[in-house]
């Protein structure tokens, strides 16, 4: 009897160096971009909370009278919050709830790249949570009659590419350190939202801040990739933009380099300290 | 005990002086978001009405997230993450009761949140709150009325949540969060489209927000035309009223939904998710 060829082992079809490493990423993101399409009602909720809070945010505007640039300014930071939500619970402390569930061995385990693992992570939440954000955004303007008036394309790319970039390496970075962590990582991530919210700038422009205070802000990338954004797409956001647009990419850019290496040296780091120091199949719940 | 116990699992994940920081730093932050928004267009105009009334009303509906979703977070808690609640169930003890014991640690914790939030506000913003003038009698009743009513929605969340899987993380915060849109926390109901507005004043919540905000500032709150009609005793009347309804509803919800539970399995289910 002649065994099924799918199901026997073939060690011919073992893959090393680049290949692997992006078969690791394709192979990590397919639940992200696939999977979270298959949970409608996730789909619903995520878009829907965002939604509760930028409404929330437009009638207040509405009762201290703010002009209509302001709502807009709101749609867009509560489109955002939907990827600060995507890097805080679904990259920052994605190991965490791996080393929870008992996966995180096995990826540790399995010879490919955590690098790789972590880059489909970031690629795959990108794309899934751009589907969310570009219906809040959708719905916001349809709802609240958003005026949008794009002064270039090409910039509003690059801004929205490398904000992305930078803020999902911030995430890949973030990620190692909770490694480390137990129960702590629900409260941490839980604590980096609000303070985030108001510090860079998601409902209100940044520039109101004193310089010194919105120049540390932007240390987190959406901070100026909003501030750009606004500045780009709100005939007035130039006017309220805290640095000049070009300036914002360039500093994008250098955020890009610094977390991305970051996260490649603090993985490598925070891997081994937590296998020395026996954490990786810890749970302390 | 459970009390104890939501207690011990809000707060022995760390040292006492982070927990503490945790505990004010986020409601302080949300705060801070509406005084830079109001702050931005009105130039610092604190002097407004309209500012106590945003910012108590934000303050007080930290309660909601508090004990509210508190509440029906420890079915998820215990279900999910510890896998306690099947222990629970067979234990001697009351199911609601302990749920809602698991809230009165949350109530606790979001006291010291709602105390340093007002107190930053009358210390740095302006805020017009006279400690004699307060209205002490009004403010505890309706802060005692108010937990209660917040605690029967938070048992009609949580036995709906023991009936969920996969979405269970979703519901306490979407719910916490229309709320807060229609129930006049942080702008006038008036603000609001007119076919919205009747579910603002569905919601006891706007009416239990009202009471505290005039327990503390008096006049300033009454000036608002929302509930302008009403005086402290209607309002007390209404609440009282609306909380009776959401305590009938909470216990035939949590009958209803314990009964399917148990039926179909549910009490130790985990989806992993």
């Amino acid at each position: 009897m002649k065994a099924d060829e799918s199901l026997v082992y073939s060690t011919t079809e073992k893959v090393s160096g680049w290949r692997l490493f992006i078969k690791t990423i394709l192979a990590r993101s397919y639940p992200r971009i696939i999977g979270q399409q298959r949970e409608k009602s996730w789909i619903f909720f995520e878009i829907f909370m965002p939604m509760l809070a930028v409404s929330a945010y437009v009638f207040v505007y509405r009762a201290i009278g703010a002009p209509e640039e302001y709502v807009g300014f709101v749609v867009v930071g509560g489109a955002m919050t939907a990827f600060w939500m995507n890097v805080l619970w679904s990259m920052s402390s994605q190991l965490y709830w791996e080393k929870e569930q008992g996966n995180l061995a096995l990826y540790i385990m399995s010879p490919n790249s955590m690098m790789a693992v972590l880059l489909g992570m970031a690629l795959g939440g990108m794309v899934a949570t751009a589907l969310r954000a570009v219906a809040i955004i959708v719905l916001g303007t349809i709802l609240f009659n958003v005026q949008f008036t794009v002064t270039s394309f090409s910039q509003l790319f690059a801004v929205f590419l490398l904000a992305m970039t930078a803020l999902y390496g911030m995430g890949m970075m973030t990620a190692s350190l909770f490694l480390l962590l137990s129960r702590e990582a629900w409260h941490i991530s839980n604590l980096a939202q609000e303070p985030i919210y108001l510090v860079s700038g998601f409902y209100f422009p940044i520039k109101s801040f004193n310089f010194w205070v919105a120049a540390a802000a932007s240390f987190i990338p959406l901070t100026l990739g909003l501030d750009a954004m606004r500045q780009l797409i709100f005939p007035s956001g130039a006017a309220l933009g805290f640095l000049n647009v070009t300036v914002e990419i360039t500093v994008l850019v250098v955020l890009c380099i610094v977390f991305l290496t970051g996260a490649k040296f603090l993985l490598d780091y925070m891997e081994r300290l937590a296998i020395r120091e026996g954490r990786i199949t810890e749970s302390r719940r | 005990m459970a009390t104890w116990l939501g207690w011990q699992v809000e707060s022995n994940w760390t040292d006492p002086f982070l927990f503490a920081v945790y505990v004010i730093i986020k409601p302080l932050a949300t705060a801070a978001i509406l005084v830079v928004m109001y702050s931005i267009i009105t130039g610092g105009d604190y002097e407004s009405p309209l500012f106590p009334y945003i910012y108590l009303g934000n303050a007080f509906y930290i309660y909601v997230g508090a004990v509210m979703t508190g509440v029906s977070w420890a079915v998820i808690d215990d279900r999910e993450h510890y896998k306690t609640l099947k222990y629970m169930y067979i234990a001697p003890i009351s199911i609601p009761f302990y749920w809602l014991g698991r809230g009165v640690s949350r109530f606790l914790i979001g006291t010291v949140a709602v105390f340093v939030t007002i107190t930053a506000g009358a210390l740095f913003l302006n805020l017009p709150l006279n400690l004699a003038e307060v209205n002490w009698g009004l403010f505890i009743v309706s802060l005692l009325i108010g937990v209660t009513m917040l605690a029967m929605m938070g048992l009609i969340l949580a036995s709906i949540t023991l009936m969920m899987a996969q979405h269970n993380f979703f519901v306490g915060e979407a719910v916490a969060g229309a709320l807060y849109l229609f129930s006049g926390a942080i702008f006038p109901l008036e603000v609001l489209p007119a076919w919205l507005r009747p579910v603002g004043f569905a919601m006891p919540i706007a009416y239990w927000l009202e009471l505290m905000r005039r327990s503390l500032i008096g006049e300033v709150a009454q000036a608002f035309p929302t509930l302008a009609r009403f005086s402290n005793l209607d309002l007390l009347g209404i609440l009282i009223g609306l909380t009776v309804v959401f305590g009938i509803i909470s216990v035939l919800i949590f009958r209803w939904c314990d009964y399917i539970a148990r039926e179909r399995g549910m009490i130790d289910r985990t989806t992993n998710y």
